[in-house]
């Protein structure tokens, strides 16, 4: 089958290819695969996070809470486990099962009470950012376990690449699912819906079951963000401070519309790792740190406007209007 | 008496189209004007360009003797002219005197003089004699009927002399439409013009000094109503040849079993239906809009489902209460609205090809379309490939990509809404072909148009609806004048 890109997808591939040819010049760590792979250890949790959001917003939603969720998570990893090994693998259980039912809260509130996604996960960012700050008074408490830190920092030799972080391996196979997932009729159906959930609705398809599956994903995603981060980056609340912003910058960036109906997982992907790469161009080049969020905001009102200006003004404008009656 | 407004040659075209072509109207002042004519005959168009919504291609408008040419809605109500539309443009939670002056509210002392917006509200009730409306009285708290009064009085307050009113009574309630029959007399009594639009025969008689009737965007006859029967504004409306562009009918050995029975069906929109579709077999449906088609469509396919009554698909009764219940028993629609129901626009001819097989038919046809190219020849889509997105495609092509949608689950029974509105000629030929075909393989196949001669040219039988139930039931070939007569509630005495 020959590689289709979908609309939307070339210019973040574009993009993408100067900052890591801009890398290549302006950075000496950049002439090696470890530079690369560093990068992409990096970058892997906002891209597992951009995955989980691409689901939420090319079904036509928002998904605020994904921040805050990978605060939580890295916070109550910290306490359960409290520095013993033996706790890890069910303390992992509890944070990917605590990211589902979050996920699952926010999307049957957003089908079934009719609230806007917005709102829902704002709601729920203020809510997870206030229990966490309750729970832990701003200081949080316990420490990370040795083999629950390996997920976020370790990695395992592989022939001809060298060490290769086990977050990148994560990354890879979570991206390949993802892309699978939305060749499946499920996901295109889950595309067709944030287009036009009429339409999805009037064909016999579930929009509410699809809306809610895109919210889990998204909630199960933070929490795998959650356990890396809570390893590269260690224990903090605020860990996961802006997060859900930098995902969804990442995911307009790569071409998904706003609203839904169009975009592809694997370029809202490649959008995460341009954005990482960018920040991290920026500082080899010395400008400082405090600019990223500016960038960032620049970058989404450009990526937005660029997504307008496109070919939908043209199909707006070509709605004939009805010779009424 | 003097004429107030004189439309003369009027021509106005959408996109290439030609909705009016070179209408004459003379409207005078204390005079009720009905306007008549099938669905799509121009009258809203007409009504548009007279309220300066659409400008006219042609022709002028004329008021008290002087020319003037609209350049939107305000010009229009400066010159003395209102629509009242079918819709309600009113603000529920504001008062009636804030509604009326909405836009324009009185100053005084740089505030708004809320005293004098109620003293002239109230004046102009009076005046109306419809002095059981409270001023300060919530929009929300009045009935419909009462709301269309405030409606009038907010266009009499800007002084209107000519009064626009689109299928008034659509809205109303028996009881309150003999109001609204009060208030149109006495507002001819006080010197307005009135243009009345309206499909209901006896309406038109009851209150109308003169008609005038439209037929595909031309005028066709204007004369005082006590010089017209019934019977002639019928012919008037309908009087066209029937096209004989149409496929072959069903043969009576092509006709199966009942794969659709309903018996005494309904719901809050439609009571008492009984009907059957046979395996083979196209039923029209017929009647006016609002008269229940779509909701007879709506209420098989479980949108709005029936609350009463039973429902059978190939003789077994079936509850259906959801689209998914519907498609999963066999039933597909395809909706009047092809964009805002049909269709994911942005999505790929593949994808909108296989929405319903892979949203409601999941796990039980595993097999993915490897007929997908097989499907989309069947119905002949054109396209630049599967992968473009539909919204890109023609009107005709975007529908058969619809149609395509069902095909791919083989259904039992296919209820089409206006199945070839907005689409060209050509295409429109190719859906008549291929409902046809469908047919032909033992499809039961319902089939709703606004367009007459559509209607019966493809169906084995018709059904016309009025005011929410089946009035009757013609043979396949009934004339235009029994259709319409059926669906006005207007008796007709020789049944074609």
């Amino acid at each position: 089958m020959r590689l289709r890109l979908a609309e939307g997808t070339a210019p973040v591939l574009v993009v993408l290819v100067a900052l890591l040819v801009g890398l290549a010049i302006a950075g000496p760590a950049y002439d090696s695969v470890e530079g690369y792979l560093a990068l992409l250890k990096r970058a892997a949790p906002l891209m597992i996070l951009a995955i989980g959001q691409y689901f939420v917003i090319v079904s036509g939603g928002f998904d605020l809470s994904v921040g805050a969720l990978v605060t939580a998570g890295v916070v109550i990893a910290a306490r359960m486990i409290d520095g013993q090994e033996s706790a890890t693998a069910w303390v992992i259980l509890l944070v990917l099962a605590f990211g589902l039912l979050v996920g699952l809260v926010n999307g049957l509130i957003a089908t079934k009470l009719l609230v806007p996604s917005f709102i829902v996960t704002l709601g729920m960012l203020l809510v997870l950012d206030g229990a966490v700050f309750l729970w832990t008074g701003g200081a949080p408490r316990g420490a990370l376990s040795e083999g629950f830190r390996q997920f976020g920092r370790g990695s395992v030799d592989v022939p001809v690449l060298g060490e290769v972080p086990y977050s990148v391996l994560i990354l890879l196979v979570i991206l390949v699912a993802a892309a699978l997932f939305m060749r499946s009729g499920t996901g295109r159906a889950l595309v067709a819906t944030g287009d036009n959930d009429q339409a999805v609705s009037l064909s016999g398809g579930r929009v509410d079951r699809l809306r809610l599956l895109a919210f889990v994903l998204s909630g199960v995603l933070a929490a795998v963000a959650a356990i890396l981060l809570g390893g590269f980056a260690g224990v903090s609340a605020q860990v996961g401070e802006g997060l859900e912003f930098r995902a969804i910058t990442a995911v307009v960036l790569g071409g998904v519309l706003l609203g839904g109906g169009r975009g592809s997982v694997v370029a809202a992907t490649a959008g995460a790792l341009s954005l990482e790469a960018l920040f991290t161009l920026l500082n080899l080049l010395g400008v400082a740190g405090a600019l990223e969020s500016a960038v960032q905001g620049v970058i989404i009102i450009a990526a937005v406007a660029y997504a307008a200006l496109g070919p939908r003004t043209r199909f707006r404008t070509s709605r004939q209007p009805a010779p009424t009656q | 008496m003097t004429s107030a407004v004189r439309l003369a040659g009027i021509t106005k075209s959408f996109l290439g189209v030609t909705v009016l072509r070179d209408v004459d109207l003379e409207l005078r002042a204390g005079e009720v004007h009905a306007l008549m004519g099938e669905n799509g005959a121009g009258k809203s168009t007409l009504l548009k360009v007279l309220a300066g919504v659409h400008r006219q291609d042609a022709g002028t408008v004329e008021i008290d003797g002087v020319a003037h040419t609209f350049a939107g809605p305000a010009d229009a109500q400066r010159a003395g002219i209102a629509i009242i539309h079918q819709e309600f443009t009113l603000l529920p939670h504001r008062s009636v005197a804030e509604n009326v002056h909405l836009g324009r509210e009185p100053v005084r002392r740089l505030r708004v003089d809320r005293r004098r917006m109620v003293r002239e509200t109230r004046e102009l009730l009076d005046w109306l004699g419809e002095d059981g409306i409270d001023p300060t009285a919530a929009v929300s708290t009045l009935s419909v009927a009462q709301r269309q009064v405030v409606e009038i009085v907010k266009a009499l307050a800007t002084d209107a002399r000519v009064l626009a009113m689109d299928e008034p009574t659509a809205a109303l309630a028996d009881h309150e439409v003999e109001l609204l029959y009060d208030l149109v007399r006495r507002l001819r009594e006080r010197g307005i013009a009135i243009l009345y639009v309206s499909h209901r025969m006896r309406e038109v008689f009851d209150l109308s000094d003169r008609i005038t009737v439209l037929k595909d965007g031309a005028f066709v006859a204007s004369a005082p109503t006590a010089d017209l029967t019934s019977e002639d504004l019928v012919r008037h409306m309908v009087g066209r040849e029937l096209s004989t562009l149409y496929p072959d009918r069903a043969a009576p050995d092509e006709l199966g079993a009942v794969r659709l029975d309903l018996t005494d069906a309904g719901n809050a929109r439609v009571r008492d239906v009984t009907l059957a579709v046979r395996a083979g077999e196209i039923v029209g449906l017929a009647g006016l809009q609002g008269a229940g088609r779509s909701a007879i469509a709506r209420a098989v396919f479980g949108v709005q489902p029936f609350t009463r009554g039973t429902l059978a698909i190939d003789g077994v009764p079936r509850r259906i209460t959801s689209p998914r219940g519907a498609v999963r028993h066999g039933i597909a629609f395809v909706t009047e609205d092809r964009k805002g129901e049909g269709l994911a626009l942005r999505q790929s001819v593949r994808d909108n090809a296989l929405l319903v097989r892979r949203s409601a038919l999941r796990g039980r046809r595993s097999r993915v379309a490897d007929d997908l190219r097989a499907l989309l020849d069947s119905v002949n889509v054109v396209s630049r490939g599967e992968h473009q997105e539909v919204r890109f495609l023609s009107g005709g092509n975007q529908q058969k990509v619809v149609l395509a949608k069902w095909l791919a689950v083989d259904p039992k029974v296919l209820i089409v809404d206006e199945p070839t509105r907005g689409i060209d000629v050509g295409a429109k030929q190719a859906v008549h072909h291929l409902l046809r075909e469908l047919a032909r393989r033992g499809v039961a196949i319902l089939m709703i148009s606004s367009e007459l001669p559509e209607l019966i040219g493809m169906s084995d039988r018709i059904v016309v609806m009025h005011d929410g139930t089946p009035a009757g039931e013609l043979p396949a070939g009934a004339s235009e004048a029994a259709v319409m007569g059926l669906a006005t509630g207007h008796e007709v005495g020789e049944v074609a």
